[in-house]
């Protein structure tokens, strides 16, 4: 297995932010935004804001959640003003999440259009791209998705065979790609394709941005072992991409793609200040409770000790996984670590949750098996027949450890028969053709 | 611990490393395992304590002091330390008492008790432990029964650190079924320590027996029935020097072990060149950067006094107490044989985890702290 999904850049995030001197502080921005919320924003009854994005499927409410943010001020508050951010520091961020929890918020749009795309466009664009897009993102009228992965191959993500030949002052592009989460609802995509194969892989690679709803540019769910069709393929027939759709410099989107990775790694493990709300997909922060004390309680098993030992390791694997998660970016900030070292908490989260799911259907016993409809116990057991899904997307935790040990350990490089030899020399898997 | 120490704890972390390099190294530490009593010379302690192990959790007013405000969190610098280099000493028990003086312990009792410790010239134990149980806040159950102006306590503690070489100890005991701390001499009539066997080579441990020991109204600390605070108080900042203690060990570990597999080839290959091997250490790297994260946050929560750090100490202790030995084992299996023997040093940390990982509060206990705090009721077995 080689090591093409590692390493980050460290570039500066965002931008410039307000100067400390004129800044609100953080006391007061917090009071002025809990105020606002409970004048503007619907109370969550029952449900949390992740059951919630689960039924909005084409992103309808969140885009009108995100208007509402927008024209009050409080969306992005860690982007720069200049693209209609709020130039804020991440505590505000912070301070915000932790005012917003009983709010109905627009999480759907975090990840990846705030905290992976967005990101990434502050990071390359040019002026003109940035002011196209970002101030449409941030009022939720632009979703964004990645167009990375392709069917010939996940992991050594540099290899890949989708096209984009330049003609005049278009590029076309053709083949296909894979894994992208929503991408029927979302407007824009970052797409990585090969301008040149003629040069080692990572040298003749390109980062587009591309409008998804075009002809040329078919889009298909997938359906997933859970049901779900969150997941698309898209297949690309010769579509026109303007050159002025380059995101940063035409053969170097492999600099641009290795950036859009930190991003992906630090919003997947929980830790991006780019996004905004709480999902509270495991607890209602605050409060404690949790949703392996409501299933142990449903089991009639709260006074058993195996359980009680179960879901108090499950509550400590969250906190301690937050815990890592500040660390290293703090240690990333200070220099202690490199960008590489955001592969920690990304392998922290997805073999954290391999265990909650093994812990869950323990606590869920015959009812993850067999149950009421629509009961909790039921639900758990398709939820298990995802849990590898986040120790395989964004890089899989087997990419993570070849990071950690050959970036962070410093331990030997796994060859690689393509390194240093141009594209076309190289033995590679076809890109697929659109099935008719 | 924390990735962004300031630079007066910088200079304190390094001092006290220096120190220890230079007076105990784990060949040191070997040689007084078995030519001294205590597991170290008195002179040693005294030299520490002038370097500030024993004055961290001391306010300035009574001599102490700590070198970036947070002494608690300077004090995690030195046991981190002393976990690196499996270090001998009283460093648990004694700061324990020190706090208990200084926070809840009379002008009077604080005069006689305190300029000793912080010179290193005396040394002091916590009893909290009943016989055969690891340490639990709730689990005290030596009686000590009110007898006219006095008290008189009966029973047997479970081992405590230190408890030969201490000049008195700190005694978790109830009254009236309610919890209530006691100062008691060691050379008081009716108090006698017996020897308990321990893992760890050099910190000894010892029974101490009370055989109607009768106590003075002054002995009490703090209030009668007041003790549930204090000793909750107490246990946080032991678990936290455990905490610190074996993140010190398996960093340390960790790093000699990923040398090791550089250095040694097999098939014409260094160990470090298997990818088998690599993702091992990458997990090894992942949970120790976690046990450093959590026994950070801890030891924030603890010394900052904050709501919470009942369940923070708790989190750390369950994590790193079941984290620390299996990457120490793991350890032992990357080294081959070689990590088995005697005269190799892994043995010495595996002794040192194990008596973290299993004194005050074991990890299946912390997480039935956590438990309760989850709203879960009161176990059938409790």
């Amino acid at each position: 297995m080689g090591t093409e999904h590692a390493g980050a850049g460290d570039r500066a995030g965002a931008g410039d932010r307000t100067g400390a001197d004129d800044r609100e502080d953080i006391e007061s921005f917090r009071a002025r935004a809990r105020a606002w919320l409970a004048a503007n924003m619907p109370l969550l009854k029952g449900q949390n804001n992740f059951q919630l994005m689960l039924e909005d499927e084409m992103g309808t409410r969140a885009r009108e959640l995100q208007r509402i943010l927008f024209d009050g001020g409080f969306a992005g508050l860690y982007f720069p003003k200049e693209y209609g951010g709020q130039g804020l520091p991440a505590e505000y961020q912070a301070a915000f999440n932790q005012e917003s929890a009983p709010y109905e918020m627009p999480v759907l749009l975090n990840v990846p259009t705030f905290a992976i795309l967005a990101a990434t466009l502050l990071d390359f664009g040019t002026e003109a791209q940035k002011q196209a897009h970002i101030p449409k993102i941030l009022s939720g009228e632009e979703m964004w998705v990645q167009f990375l992965s392709e069917p010939s191959g996940g992991s050594d993500l540099a290899g890949l065979v989708t096209r984009a030949t330049p003609d005049g002052d278009v590029f076309i592009l053709n083949g296909s790609k894979i894994w992208s989460s929503g991408a029927f609802r979302s407007d824009y995509a970052l797409c990585l394709a090969r301008t040149d194969w003629h040069v080692p892989k990572h040298r003749g690679l390109t980062c587009f941005i591309v409008k998804i709803h075009q002809p040329g540019i078919e889009v298909q769910q997938i359906k997933m072992v859970n049901g779900v069709n969150e997941f698309c393929q898209e297949f690309f027939d010769d579509v026109a991409i303007p050159a002025a759709d380059v995101l940063g410099e035409v053969n170097d989107g492999w600099t641009v793609a290795t950036r859009l990775l930190y991003h992906e790694r630090e919003a997947v493990a929980g830790g991006s200040p780019f996004s905004s709300g709480l999902s509270g997909m495991h607890s209602d922060h605050g409060s404690g409770r949790d949703e392996l004390v409501e299933l142990a309680r449903a089991a009639g098993r709260t006074r058993d000790p195996v359980a009680r030992q179960l879901v108090a390791e499950s509550r400590a694997n969250d906190l301690v996984g937050s815990q890592l998660i500040r660390r290293v970016a703090q240690g990333i900030a200070s220099g202690v670590f490199t960008g590489p070292a955001g592969s920690l908490p990304r392998l922290y989260a997805a073999t954290s949750n391999e265990r909650r799911q093994d812990i869950t259907l323990s606590l869920a016993g015959a009812g993850a098996a067999v149950g009421e409809e629509g009961s909790l116990a039921g639900q758990k057991g398709v939820y298990f027949l995802m849990r590898q899904g986040g120790s395989l997307g964004g890089g899989s935790n087997e990419m993570q450890r070849n990071i950690i040990s050959e970036r962070l350990l410093g331990m030997p490089r796994e060859y690689a028969a393509d390194r240093d030899r141009p594209f076309d020399e190289v033995r590679h898997n076809a890109s697929p053709s659109r099935p008719r | 611990m924390d990735v962004d120490l300031t630079d007066d704890q910088e200079l304190f972390r390094e001092t006290t490393a220096n120190f220890l390099d230079r007076t105990c190294p784990v060949s040191t530490v070997r040689e007084w395992s078995e030519k001294e009593p205590a597991g170290f010379p008195d002179a040693w302690w005294q030299q520490g304590a002038a370097l500030g192990w024993t004055s961290l959790l001391v306010s300035e007013a009574d001599g102490g002091g700590s070198v970036s405000g947070h002494g608690l969190l300077d004090l995690t610098l030195v046991a981190e330390g002393m976990g690196r280099r499996v270090s001998p000493g009283p460093l648990l028990p004694t700061n324990v008492v020190a706090a208990a003086l200084s926070d809840y312990g009379t002008a009077a009792q604080r005069a006689r008790h305190l300029p000793k410790i912080l010179s290193g010239e005396a040394i002091a134990t916590w009893c909290l432990a009943e016989v055969g149980f690891s340490g639990l806040p709730q689990a005290v159950t030596l009686e000590a029964r009110p007898d006219g102006d006095g008290f008189v306590l009966s029973g047997r503690k479970g081992a405590a650190q230190a408890a030969a070489e201490s000049d008195f100890f700190v005694v978790a005991a109830l009254v009236g079924g309610e919890p209530t701390q006691f100062l008691v001499d060691a050379d008081a009539p009716g108090v006698t320590v017996a020897p308990a066997e321990a893992l760890d080579l050099t910190h000894r441990f010892g029974f101490v027996e009370f055989d109607r020991v009768v106590v003075a109204p002054d002995a009490v600390l703090g209030s009668v029935g007041g003790g549930a605070g204090q000793i909750e108080r107490l246990f946080e900042l032991a678990v936290t020097l455990q905490c610190a203690s074996m993140v010190g060990a398996i960093d340390r570990i960790l790093g000699l072990t990923l040398e090791y597999s550089f250095d040694r080839y097999s098939f014409g290959r260094p160990l470090a060149s298997y990818q088998a091997l690599k993702h091992r250490f990458a997990d090894l790297k992942l949970w120790t950067e976690a046990s450093l994260a959590t026994a950070g946050a801890a030891a924030h929560a603890v010394d900052g006094r904050s709501e919470k750090a009942y369940e923070l100490v708790s989190v750390a202790k369950s994590y790193i107490g079941d984290h620390a030995p299996a990457i120490l084992q793991d350890c032992v299996q990357l080294h081959g044989g070689i990590g088995v023997t005697w005269d190799h040093d892994l043995h010495l940390f595996i002794r040192r985890v194990v008596e973290d990982r299993s004194l005050f509060g074991t990890p299946e206990e912390h997480r039935e702290r956590i438990a309760l705090l989850m709203g879960l009721e009161e176990s059938d077995g409790n």
